[in-house]
């Protein structure tokens, strides 16, 4: 395949950046997106340019760190993968791809297509856990919980972090990332304790570090590579809800 | 060099709680007066940091992802072993102790193995406490499966992502203490050095990945919690980003390091596709469970997987069935992956390229259903399917063995210590508790068993010792490693070679694959490590780097990554090449049984083998670790 490719280049974090136009020849369809994108830079890099920096690392769907808004969708054409799963059979000869950061404002972007999403760390910091020592914990089978609940905590669970909700919110909303982790732990009766002050203090979290509000617009569900529902938002406004009503603090 | 173990006197199943009681204890007022390090964040460096915080320490915590939740940790899919015998199948701690020692070919320490069945059970409790979302039953209690290498089912599991829910569990952890204020979390910075004052590590020199600022950071002990080395080989299950810079750069600064040559390759990879290929895909090992390993039991060249399912049951060999009808398809990794080497050797590899065979699911379909078998691994179905764009659920899965794991590490004591006072090396990092073989489910065990439940203790017992007094990040120790560490940078900016940093990575995997693979051999060997040491010499006069030191380079990282792996390249042969007999994964062609299994020679090679570093280009030198073993005895492994 030969194909045809307009990538975001942007020095650092203070260059304005634009979009630069290359080509790429032989790719084989069985090629996953980044291993073409490693041919273009090994090609780039042979002749004196430099590489396009973009976030990587498992390359297996599952760390979270590929990030790539590919032709107007994060993560390219095909439902419920990231990019490193991406291949390039989900292409065509002669095709025009159009690669983009991550566009947000709590996530500002790095170096080419590499954004910093601290701010995701910082939200979980705000009270996503539970707040247990090493140790001094009861067995592991006196808490029961019943496998349909463990299975809907899990679902949420799942979430890898990757940012492809806020990507593709209009608004740049988090709330299925943090909806995501609130929802895990407010079903698991290990999570009841911190039930209420857990959903306030992350979405003040949320909120402080400039993400969008939730127009239920269902986007970041569309392109969830871990199809997390957003069924954990509405989980989560009514956790928000029913602490705020009955809130100790005054 | 005199290499104490530090392996308590006494029972084997006292060991451990009287070590405990002896180890000297720092006041909970004090602990605050105490700096420790930690490199790496995954589940042992995450479960380290979580606890040192917890027990009142101050922590820095390094790690080069964007987020410590990225570490590779998180890629685990089957499972996690534990004593619990929660399944009343006769599981035990001294079974799993057993099983380990046993599946690790009798080449761990004892003392390890059984504190790290010990402590298996905490580690359940724990992650459950936290909120990680295991499997259950219908009555709200845990469920198991069966992985290699064991008749019992110990492993515990979230689906097909276990590794993710337990470094999320400890990430949690983390993150709450980063809250706190106790855990100072550097993300997007990588260890480059060690430094040490007066004998003692006391500090790490870094560059920020994003700035590209070499930084110092001082404090009374270092943790490594770096993971392992497969990307030696280029092609492997780990991350692109994993790498042995931090450990190898503490061998260098005189850390010795063990069974070097111990590599797993796991059985259950999707084959190889291509030249473009930037690493390989694992299908986990509980696919083993219900899946069934076969080829023809006459060639048949690029067999693809639907016409497989058109060749009759009596043309097909079900080589581990027939092999090892105890065991069957839940055979060891190492003889998982020898036998399908075998096989493919035969010229009975399926597949375009003749190296694969197939891991068939037709039958658990037909006795449990597709739902059932669904639910089990819908998510490494879609997986699967994704990569090779065929459907597992109407034809079998073509596999093939990878680099997956490395035994061998930085050498410990007892306490998890280096030989340098104050250094350890936990996790993967260290070489101390899987032998010649690791078994499945058992990595993310010792991960969380080093990190919640061994290093809190250990660690106390050595800063006991210490003064309060920090080491100032101005010493002329910090000041002279910083400086020699720029010169390398800046030599490596300034080769401007024609050779880009892949080129030598894929060189230097094409070598270590064919020769130092799944079977090696005296003379092979040695023909690879004349051939490294061309390719040592050739990256520093011809590799190229672009862009400058002072901001995100990608390939700057790299190459300080790959220059690295050529060393510990050459040291795996090395090893490979002195330990003449085979175990575990360690297969020398010269010393195999009638039946083409691994021969351990115990007489000659019942040690640990500890290199140390001599300096630039000088052979390494052996010390060794003699193996005693007073409660397992020692057989030719037998999986029949």
């Amino acid at each position: 395949m030969n194909l045809t490719l307009k990538v975001w280049r942007q020095k650092n974090s203070a260059d304005k950046g634009k979009f630069e136009t290359y080509e790429v020849s032989d790719i084989s369809p069985d090629m996953s997106f980044l291993e073409m994108f490693d041919v273009l830079n090994e090609q780039l890099v042979n002749e004196s340019r430099d590489p396009i920096h973009f976030d990587h690392d498992c390359r297996e769907g599952i760390c979270g760190m590929c990030s790539m808004y590919i032709n107007g969708k994060p993560h390219g054409p095909k439902d419920a993968i990231t990019t490193c799963q991406l291949h390039m059979r989900s292409f065509k000869d002669g095709d025009t791809i159009v690669v983009e950061p991550w566009r947000a404002k709590a996530f500002p972007v790095l170096k080419d297509l590499v954004v910093d999403r601290s701010s995701f760390d910082r939200i979980i910091q705000a009270g996503g856990y539970i707040s247990v020592n090493t140790g001094g914990v009861p067995d592991a089978n006196e808490i029961p919980i019943r496998k349909d609940i463990a299975n809907e905590a899990m679902d949420a669970a799942q979430c890898i972090g990757c940012g492809a909700c806020v990507a593709a919110c209009k608004n740049a909303s988090a709330m299925l990332f943090v909806s995501a982790k609130v929802s895990q732990l407010a079903l698991l009766p290990q999570g009841q304790v911190e039930r209420k002050s857990r959903v306030e203090n992350m979405i003040a979290q949320m909120d402080g570090e400039g993400f969008g509000a939730c127009t239920n617009t269902g986007a970041c569900e569309a392109v969830c590579p871990k199809e997390i529902s957003i069924s954990n938002i509405a989980r989560m406004n009514r956790e928000y809800f029913s602490a705020k009503v009955s809130s100790q603090k005054v | 060099m005199n290499l104490n173990s530090k392996i308590p006197e006494g029972p084997i199943a006292e060991k451990w709680t009287k070590h405990k009681f002896n180890m000297k204890l720092v006041n909970p007022a004090n602990k605050r007066k105490y700096d420790i390090i930690v490199v790496g964040s995954g589940l042992a460096g995450a479960s380290a940091s979580a606890s040192f915080a917890e027990l009142g320490y101050n922590v820095k915590c390094f790690c080069f992802q964007d987020s410590p939740r990225r570490a590779h940790s998180i890629a685990a899919q089957g499972g996690i072993n534990a004593a619990k015998n929660y399944q009343n199948d006769g599981d035990s701690i001294y079974r799993l102790f057993y099983d380990t020692v046993k599946g690790g070919d009798y080449r761990s320490r004892e003392a390890n193995v059984h504190r790290l069945a010990e402590v298996s059970v905490n580690i359940i409790d724990q992650c459950v406490a936290q909120g990680v979302p295991f499997a259950r039953e219908y009555g709200g209690l845990l469920d198991n499966r069966s992985f290699g290498g064991a008749q019992v089912s110990r492993t515990f599991y979230a689906r097909g992502q276990t590794g993710q829910q337990l470094l999320l569990g400890a990430y949690s952890a983390l993150s709450r203490q980063i809250a706190n204020g106790k855990v100072k979390m550097y993300a997007r910075t990588e260890m480059l050095d060690l430094v040490l004052v007066e004998g003692k590590a006391r500090g790490i020199v870094t560059r920020n990945l994003v700035t590209g600022k070499i930084e110092s950071h001082s404090a009374h002990a270092v943790v490594l919690a770096t993971g392992g080395y497969g990307n030696v080989f280029f092609l492997s299950t780990n991350a692109m980003g994993s790498n042995c810079t931090a450990a190898w750069r503490a061998h260098k600064k005189g850390a010795l390091f063990g069974n070097p040559c111990f590599t797993q390759i796991h059985p259950t990879c999707i084959p190889v596709s291509g030249d473009h290929q930037s690493k390989l895909t694992l299908m986990s090992e509980s696919l083993r469970n219900d899946g069934r390993v076969w080829v023809p039991k006459v060639a048949k060249p690029k067999l693809t997987a639907k016409e497989a399912t058109k060749i009759p049951e009596e043309e097909r060999d079900y080589y581990l069935e027939r092999k090892y009808p105890s065991f069957g398809n839940l055979v060891p990794r190492d003889v998982a992956s020898r036998n399908a080497k075998m096989v493919c050797d035969e010229g009975r590899g399926v597949g375009n390229t003749g190296l694969a065979v197939f891991l068939d699911f037709a039958d658990a379909i037909k006795r449990d259903g597709k739902d059932v078998i669904e639910a089990k691994y819908g998510n490494l179905f879609d997986m699967y399917k994704q990569i090779t764009g065929d459907n597992p659920y109407e034809m079998p899965m073509m596999i093939y063995p990878a680099v997956h794991y490395t035994m061998g590490g930085l050498w410990v004591d007892y306490n998890l210590m280096t030989n340098i006072p104050g250094l350890y090396a936990i996790g993967e990092a260290n070489f101390s508790d899987h032998g010649a073989n690791r078994l499945g489910a058992s990595a993310l065990m010792q991960g969380l068993a080093d990190g919640y439940f061994v290093i809190p203790y250990t660690i106390g017992d050595y800063l006991a010792t210490m003064p309060y007094t920090k080491v100032d990040t101005d010493h002329e120790a910090f000041r002279e490693v910083e400086s020699k560490l720029k010169a390398k940078l800046d030599k490596l900016m300034s080769i401007k070679g024609k050779q880009t940093v892949d080129d030598f990575h894929k060189a230097l995997g094409k070598i270590m694959w064919e020769y130092c693979g799944m079977s090696r051999n005296e003379e092979g060997l040695k023909l690879a490590k004349g051939k490294i040491q061309a390719l040592k010499k050739e990256f520093w006069e011809d590799v190229k780097v672009l862009g400058s030191q002072d901001e995100l380079n990608m390939s700057l990282e790299k190459a300080n990554r790959v220059a690295d792996f050529i060393e510990l390249g050459e040291l795996m042969i090395d090893d490979a090449l002195h330990r003449s007999e085979s175990c575990g994964g360690h297969f020398r062609e010269e010393s195999q049984t009638g039946e083409g299994e691994a021969k351990r020679k115990d007489d000659e090679f019942s040690f640990v083998s500890a290199w140390e570093y001599k300096g630039e280009n000088q052979a390494e030198e052996l010390h060794k670790e003699e193996l005693v073993f007073e409660n397992v005895k020692l057989t030719q492994r037998s999986y029949k």
